[in-house]
């Protein structure tokens, strides 16, 4: 059985330059092809302040720290026994090139399944602007086999 | 780029399917690098072998990253309020994928109607990799 004290162990916050080479490689590797998340000329036509951030692309900030899966260690668990069940993104703003987004994570739950034999943790993430707008939030669901 | 018209969405539509060029070993080294999740699982075979995995396997967020195209092909990324999925089966170099969409229910708040989408990833043996949903605005 996990232990249920970690619930809301928060993290060290992370701060995340959003740069315009880390946007273009990030939706070039995931297939987008529409020229707002490429030309900084095109995506101001649209009106937007500049390259666009695909749905998933803060998924990257986790990965900026020395340790992105302490939260897995603090479990003290078996690496291989953990899997990504699940994520959910509530998106309030865009994030655009020159954005400087804050990361706040927590343990935000844990709960039992099928007599205790399948164990969920449900991370949460935070993502704030440089003008203190909450601008994506994150729900990440590891299941331990 | 021409958006599907989600203003006269009824329930049981489907969002133009997308097809995925079949998952190599490069779209999973450019996926590392382009995330920083840097996971050995997904770009080292002598690792994968150590560890009793044939291959290498693909990133769960890097499908998700791709299920996000059937969004962002037909809407407006602001139209996006939520997007989630589960993560039901592993992807495999080879694997063949096609992402699809179909409007669930249609909910009527005061300001905004909004649309729920089911997604789906399903591979060439018609296995599904992930399923989801998104939540959308229509203005």
């Amino acid at each position: 059985m996990l232990d249920r004290s970690l619930i809301n162990k928060n993290y060290p916050t992370v701060k995340f330059d959003v740069e315009k080479q880390r946007l273009k490689f990030f939706a070039k590797a995931t297939g987008q092809t529409d020229p707002i998340y490429f030309d900084e000329i095109i995506a101001r036509e649209k009106g937007f302040p500049s390259i666009l951030a695909p749905p998933t692309f803060l998924t990257t900030v986790a990965y900026e720290q020395n340790n992105p899966n302490q939260y897995i260690y603090d479990l003290s668990v078996n690496m291989k026994d953990v899997l990504h069940a699940g994520q959910i993104y509530k998106y309030h703003s865009l994030v655009f090139a020159g954005d400087i987004i804050t990361m706040d994570s927590k343990i935000k739950d844990m709960y039992d399944k099928k007599n205790g034999s399948l164990e969920f943790v449900e991370f949460e993430s935070l993502y704030t602007n440089q003008n203190g707008k909450l601008v994506v939030e994150s729900l990440s669901t590891l299941v331990i086999r | 780029m021409n958006k599907w018209d989600c203003r006269s969405a009824k329930i049981g539509d489907n969002l133009p399917e997308l097809l995925i060029e079949t998952i190599s070993r490069t779209k999973l080294a450019l996926y590392a690098g382009a995330s920083g999740d840097h996971n050995p699982i997904h770009i080292d075979t002598d690792y994968t072998k150590r560890i009793g995995l044939s291959d290498v396997i693909a990133h769960g967020m890097l499908i998700m990253g791709y299920l996000g195209r059937v969004l962002t092909n037909n809407l407006n990324q602001n139209q996006i309020l939520e997007y989630g999925v589960q993560f039901s089966s592993i992807t495999n170099i080879g694997d063949k994928l096609a992402c699809s969409g179909i409007v669930k229910e249609i909910l009527n708040n005061k300001k905004n109607k909004i649309i729920k989408l089911e997604l789906k990833v399903k591979d060439q043996n018609n296995d599904t990799k992930l399923k989801g949903y998104s939540l959308i605005k229509t203005s």
